[in-house]
């Protein structure tokens, strides 16, 4: 174990290098392209034994490493915004063949108009195309889940490919502590890689991707897609356990903080939690009942869980980091909300979305969220409709 | 080459049952070029008729390894699979040599895959692709690609008081490719069996990619009648709509020219194809000159090119 002052997209290649996959495709873009060079170094330097494709789009970059993943090797991409809609179509074939292949998501506004700064635009468009999505909330949790990525995966039970997000330039450009595993545990942890069915075995040749038309057994695989889904929430349990044995960090679905007798609870996502964490404390320090539950796993939606932990609370404000056009409210929003409906008792809802484009949440700003919170504790009529943080009106 | 008797002799590579239409040029082609491929295979293949008829689930019409993931990208899909191969033959993991082959069609090569191939080919992948050419996008009901010869009709490039089909030239892949400084590229036609064959295990021997350009008439599209795809495909040879060229390294052979009255005017071959029939009709003869002067500025160029190049 050593503590390195490193970004968290150099983390994060640190991560995929102790990994050592057989191959890695990538394009570059802003924020991510820190890990396309940094591999490439690995590569160039002989450091890995990893075969690089640098491909021509991220298209292709998702496309190779569904060919690479289904011929039988350990493979992982990364990418950013427009790369990563770009990808989208591939994005659920890969998760139909069931391969488990792993992508660090270095989150970014998506175009237009152009922006390359943070927000989850990108990952969140992406909730839907059958991938793991976890999220992180720095550089040591990016490092963290990049390694958890592979045994999630690669578990027998599920079988899917796993996206691991960061927030772009906040946690990916900033140099952090991240206290890294040896090389040999990181290998250890993850294992050897045990392909199913690959196109590269001459004794047992296989079609991939056929064509599953009117008549066939298209609904069949998706709705065993979706089991694989249902699977991985245990088996990410499981493997955050795993990881806490061994680096003394445990994971689960997502953390609470101060919420027992939290009458105001925030839900966050991503590295705004970590403010949302200091204002709880100061909050609190003035003697209010306020707590904090911050989602790392986002697909497979851990539902039972949440309402379970949020059973208490009187009043939840979601804070999202993306918008969803013509929808109630941004992405975690709907999820939580869902969540809390099927509970005995129903909380009042809000939603708060900041940070579009890149866009400062300052500790006031939270602080106002809360105060908002409180007046429909209070009893006060709040529109419960979308609330914008930091944004400036008319 | 081994002996054509020899070959017909192996056992098929693409097998009987697939859901091709009858006298289809695409499964003609895909099994000469199979036939010579040296060893086991993995096979990629663009959307289109050859994938969607090989592989209705949960049956194959393939014995080698086949993967089909979208329309834009098998080559970025055969991509991964031989950098897959490399890792872990490397790593000892993989034993035998394997060959690695991406079909597609016209479509899904000159004009939503072309990024995909160029990608693919620029960084030397060892892979054959093989375009098998139908001149259009047969498999959604005959579209126009840019590899529709000019006045045909296709459902995109209809024929009406103010077009007589479709407008534009093809698109000159095979030269695109060229451009690339491929190892290898060639058209082929699947009348001359020998020749294709020759050239498709030219194309599997050389290392880095290879190109094939395989003229694949289609009963459907060209509303034709099944059993005169052969004819078809080798009256284009004869005409120079198809020339028959291979290039290694930049440097052009042309395997065959017609001479004399053996070059027929492309207007008989168009004339048996139901997609040209409006051209025939009185007020089109210009259009008709057009396409012929067309076809003979292409052969003049690539005979200039074999020359020099
Ligand atoms: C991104 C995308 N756009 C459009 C389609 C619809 N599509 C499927 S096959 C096809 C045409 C295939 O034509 P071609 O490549 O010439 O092969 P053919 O069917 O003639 O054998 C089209 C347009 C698709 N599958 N994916
Ligand atoms: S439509 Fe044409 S290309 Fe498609 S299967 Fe039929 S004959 Fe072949």
């Amino acid at each position: 174990m050593a503590r390195k002052a490193i970004t968290g997209n150099g983390a994060i290649a640190l991560a995929l290098k102790q990994v050592e996959p057989d191959v890695m495709a990538a394009y570059p873009i802003t924020p991510q392209t820190e890990i396309a060079q940094n591999y490439a170094q690995f590569v160039a330097d002989g450091a890995v034994k990893t075969e690089y494709i640098p491909v021509e789009s991220e298209h292709s970059a998702m496309s190779a490493a569904i060919g690479s993943c289904a011929a039988g090797a350990r493979t992982f991409t990364a990418t950013s915004s427009q790369g990563f809609a770009l990808m989208w179509e591939m994005l659920f074939i890969a998760a139909s063949l069931r391969l488990p292949l792993t992508m660090p998501v270095i989150t970014r506004a998506l175009s237009g108009p152009i922006n390359i700064h943070c927000d989850h635009s990108d990952s969140m468009g992406g909730r839907d195309c059958g991938w793991i999505q976890l999220y992180g909330e720095g550089a040591q949790e990016g490092y963290d889940n990049a390694i958890q990525a592979f045994r999630i995966a690669e578990h027998m039970e599920v079988r899917l490919p796993v996206m691991t997000m960061i927030d772009g330039f906040i946690i990916s450009g900033a140099i952090g502590p991240v206290e890294t595993l040896e090389d040999d545990e990181v290998k250890k942890f993850v294992g050897e890689y045990t392909t199913l069915n690959p196109l590269l075995n001459v004794a047992n040749p296989v079609t991939v991707g056929a064509f599953d038309s009117l008549g066939g057994w298209y609904f069949e695989h998706k709705v065993a897609q979706n089991r694989a889904m249902d699977n991985a929430m245990k088996v990410i349990e499981e493997v955050g356990k795993d990881f806490g044995s061994l680096s003394g960090r445990e994971y689960s679905h997502f953390k609470t903080h101060m919420i027992e007798d939290a009458e105001i609870v925030l839900v966050a996502i991503g590295s705004a939690a970590g403010n949302v964490k200091t204002m709880v404390d100061t909050l609190r320090a003035e003697g209010k009942k306020v707590g904090m539950l911050k989602v790392r796993t986002f697909r497979p939606f851990p539902y039972e869980q949440i309402r379970q932990a949020l059973s208490n609370a009187c009043v939840i404000g979601v804070m999202d980091r993306s918008d969803s056009y013509g929808a109630q409210g941004g992405p975690l929003f709907t999820e939580i909300s869902a969540a809390m409906f099927g509970g005995e008792t129903r909380p009042k809802m809000f939603n708060f979305i900041y940070g579009l484009g890149g866009r400062d949440i300052f500790p006031d700003d939270i602080r106002g969220a809360v105060e908002t919170l409180e007046q429909a504790a209070a009893g006060e009529q709040v529109s419960q409709t979308r609330h914008y943080l930091n944004v400036r009106e008319g | 080459m081994a002996k054509p008797k020899e070959i017909a002799n192996r056992p098929e590579r693409l097998t009987g049952g697939h859901r091709l239409c009858a006298g289809c040029g695409a499964p003609i082609n895909v099994r000469q070029v199979m036939s010579v491929c040296p060893g086991p295979a993995v096979v990629s293949v663009a959307t289109g008729c050859l994938e969607v008829s090989t592989t209705i689930y949960p049956y194959t019409a393939w014995r080698d390894s086949m993967i089909h993931s979208a329309f834009e990208n098998a080559s970025a899909t055969i991509s991964g699979v031989e950098t897959a191969y490399r890792a872990l033959k490397k790593q000892g993991k993989v034993k035998e040599d394997m060959y690695f082959v991406a079909f597609g069609g016209d479509g899904g090569t000159y004009d939503i895959g072309l990024q995909s191939l160029s990608g693919a080919v620029e960084r030397g992948h060892n892979f054959v692709y093989v375009c098998y050419d139908n001149g259009a996008y047969m498999n959604t009901g005959f579209q126009r690609s840019s590899a529709t010869p000019c006045g045909a009709w296709t459902t995109t490039s209809p024929v009406g008081k103010e077009a007589a089909g479709k407008q534009q030239n093809r698109k000159d892949l095979t030269a695109i490719l060229v451009a690339h400084d491929i190892p290898y590229a060639a058209t082929a036609s699947p009348h001359n069996f020998k020749d294709l064959m020759n050239k498709a295990e030219k194309a599997f021997t050389t290392p880095g990619p290879a190109f094939l350009n395989v003229i694949s008439p289609c009963p459907r599209g060209w509303r034709t009648p099944g059993d005169q795809t052969i004819a078809l495909a080798k009256e284009a040879v004869q005409s120079c709509y198809w020339p028959l060229y291979e290039v290694e390294y930049g440097k052009y052979k042309i395997n065959y020219k017609p001479k004399g009255d053996k070059k027929t005017p492309v207007a008989d071959w168009m004339k048996k194809q139901g997609r040209f029939a409006h051209l025939f009709k009185p007020g089109n003869e210009a259009l008709l000159e057009d396409i012929q002067a067309y076809i003979d500025r292409k052969w003049e160029e690539l005979l200039k090119k074999e020359e020099c190049l």
